[in-house]
């Protein structure tokens, strides 16, 4: 299948603004800027079904309809935040097919009425946003960009913005703070950014990977688009697969691929020829799915994966195998969402910290039964009472891999047999 | 002060907000601040706080929340080792205890020249490419992936010749 999103894939150096444009680039953000009013942007875009690809799934078209119109100035900010573990397709689009990313930025920006954009990138990805200012002055030159767009009243700038290394800021709210030369922890909601956002004003925050499908829907129409992925979840979407595989990697795929599809066709099977034992569909954040076959052969949609008793997410599917002992795992992702929150709530910040003392106990030794009953009640009693998702993500593998994997939660079970 | 050391930089990157939101420009006036000595020090604080119309408080609560922004000197390339779950699925704690060996080091420390530090961090959004590590230096950050520890090795023998960052 041609790749719509990793186009670099089939066409190497679609990177460079002579290739892009030969190959039809920013033809569709003429086609909205000249042809279009705002609001039919905005409604082919929901009528294409498009969804939030940065975990959350929301419809993008209505999250576009949100924004007040008697609000000004609008903006609109690129999530390129990428930090959860398992999630590595951002990069690859912004690295390799950037001018796509910056088309959808631009016409995004025309459909919600903002004349500034900023693109959030975590601090570690310094070259990509070097790589998008030269691309972002590539635009100036050739007039994608700057006052009068395509000869008319449209004008827009974008600007890259780098962060400096917390999980936290991928939150929308805490984004915003974190641009404004805040500390990047989240705000209470409501109000929500669509009204009260970056500076106080209405503001559209989308993912990268939902941006760089927004060219291809205005170019192709709402029905095209529709016609790739299942009746809830249309289109394509970057999966990014990890963990005890052979070849990981992205793979762009229609939704409704199949797991064993993904890890056993593109991703080569599993290391050592083990069986599969857990997936985790949307990285570090997940539930343990119990990899049987029917699970196996769930298609991987939103609608299909909740039926496993998981979520989607941003559809980083990491892989583990019978080696290896999810007590280990939890003590990796507890780990992680110690290290992120970012302090603000009591229950993420002192949840987090209590969890971290009881997996070390745990993996110290100390694995009586009490200390696993505690962990696992530490853990339900952070569910719905954190302030963002952080606090609610460092849950769920916690409850769900002492749930549905108990045998690794076992007293008896010895320490020797956990993976280093 | 950075306005005079870096007049263009500083103008650059006031211009990409709004000027009444020049609070703003913090991060990237601290990247600027970091790039001689790898670290934030206190006239830099103060000097960004008064160019911002913020105070010194308010600029350093940003250094300690974000893991990038250091206020302390340490070697002049940050070996930053992912050892994350995906990572780690793939050898990468294993890793970074033969590299640490290697370099005569515990995580954490620095090499007795005092060009490398070795830290363990969380994801770095590379997790097909395990083991990885980015280096953090003054100028930037670079990442590198697929590792063996002789490749790393090399590496760092390159940049103790060069002082340079290299990249495989």
């Amino acid at each position: 299948m041609t790749h719509l999103l990793l186009r670099h894939r089939d066409i190497p150096d679609i990177g460079k603004m002579d290739v892009y444009q030969k190959n039809g680039g920013f033809e569709a953000f003429e086609k909205a800027v000249t042809r279009m009013k705002p609001q039919e942007v905005t409604d082919v875009v929901k009528a294409s079904g498009l969804r939030g690809r940065g975990g959350a799934g929301f419809p993008t078209g209505v999250k576009w309809s949100f924004i007040p119109k008697n609000i000004w100035p609008h903006y609109v900010v690129a999530n390129a935040d990428e930090s959860e573990p398992g999630t590595f397709k951002d990069r690859e689009i912004m690295e390799n097919n950037p001018l796509q990313f910056l088309e959808g930025v631009a016409i995004t920006s025309y459909a919600v009425g903002a004349n500034a954009a900023y693109v959030y990138l975590r601090g570690e990805f310094w070259p990509v946003a070097t790589l998008l200012d030269e691309k972002i002055a590539e635009m100036e030159k050739a007039g994608y960009l700057g006052e009068k767009i395509f000869g008319t009243d449209f004008s827009l700038r974008i600007y890259t913005h780098l962060g400096a290394g917390a999980y936290i800021c991928g939150e929308e709210t805490a984004l915003i703070e974190s641009i404004e030369g805040k500390r990047g922890q989240p705000r209470i909601r409501p109000p929500f950014p669509a009204v009260y956002g970056l500076y106080g004003k209405p503001t559209v925050i989308n993912n990268v990977e939902t941006l760089t499908n927004v060219p291809l829907i205005v170019e192709r129409g709402a029905d095209c688009y529709k016609s790739l992925g299942t009746a809830d979840s249309a289109g394509v979407k970057i999966f990014s697969l990890s963990g005890r595989v052979n070849q990981p990697g992205n793979y762009e795929l229609p939704f409704g691929t199949t797991f064993r599809e993904l890890i056993y066709h593109y991703g080569g099977g599993v290391m050592d020829d083990r069986p599969v034992k857990a997936i985790m569909p949307a990285g570090a954040s997940s539930s343990f799915i119990v990899a049987d076959d029917k699970a196996l052969d769930t298609p991987m949609d939103y609608a299909s994966v909740r039926t496993l008793g998981a979520d989607l997410g941003s559809a980083s599917v990491i892989v583990i195998d019978d080696t290896v002992s999810l007590e280990w795992v939890i003590s990796k992702t507890i780990r992680f969402f110690k290290h992120e929150s970012c302090g603000k709530c009591t229950p993420c910040r002192e949840g987090c910290y209590w969890m971290m003392h009881l997996i070390e106990r745990i993996g110290n030794g100390e694995k009586t039964k009490e200390n696993i009953e505690l962990l696992y009640s530490v853990a339900k009693q952070m569910q719905n009472k954190c302030l963002c998702p952080l606090g609610e993500f460092s849950t769920m593998a916690v409850v769900t891999g002492i749930e549905r994997f108990p045998q690794d939660f076992s007293v008896k079970r010895n320490n020797a047999e956990v993976l280093r | 002060m950075l306005a005079e050391k870096y007049p263009e930089e500083v103008k650059k990157i006031l211009l990409r907000y709004p000027p009444e939101q020049k609070r703003s420009a913090v991060m990237p006036l601290l990247y600027l601040a970091q790039r001689d000595e790898g670290f934030v020090n206190k006239a830099a604080l103060e000097d960004i706080a008064r160019t911002l119309d913020i105070t010194s408080t308010e600029v350093a609560e940003i250094v300690g929340f974000y893991t990038l922004y250091h206020d302390e000197k340490e070697g002049k390339y940050r070996m930053q080792v992912c050892t994350d779950m995906p990572c780690a699925l793939r050898g990468a704690d294993k890793f970074l205890e033969e590299l640490c060996a290697n370099l005569g080091v515990k995580v954490g420390e620095t090499t007795a020249d005092g060009m490398i530090t070795v830290e363990a961090v969380t994801c770095l959004a590379a997790c097909d490419k395990a083991p990885m590590f980015q280096i953090q230096s003054g100028e930037g950050i670079e990442y590198h992936e697929n590792m063996t520890v002789d490749k790393t090795m090399e590496l760092v023998e390159a940049l103790r010749k060069t002082g340079k960052g290299v990249k495989e």
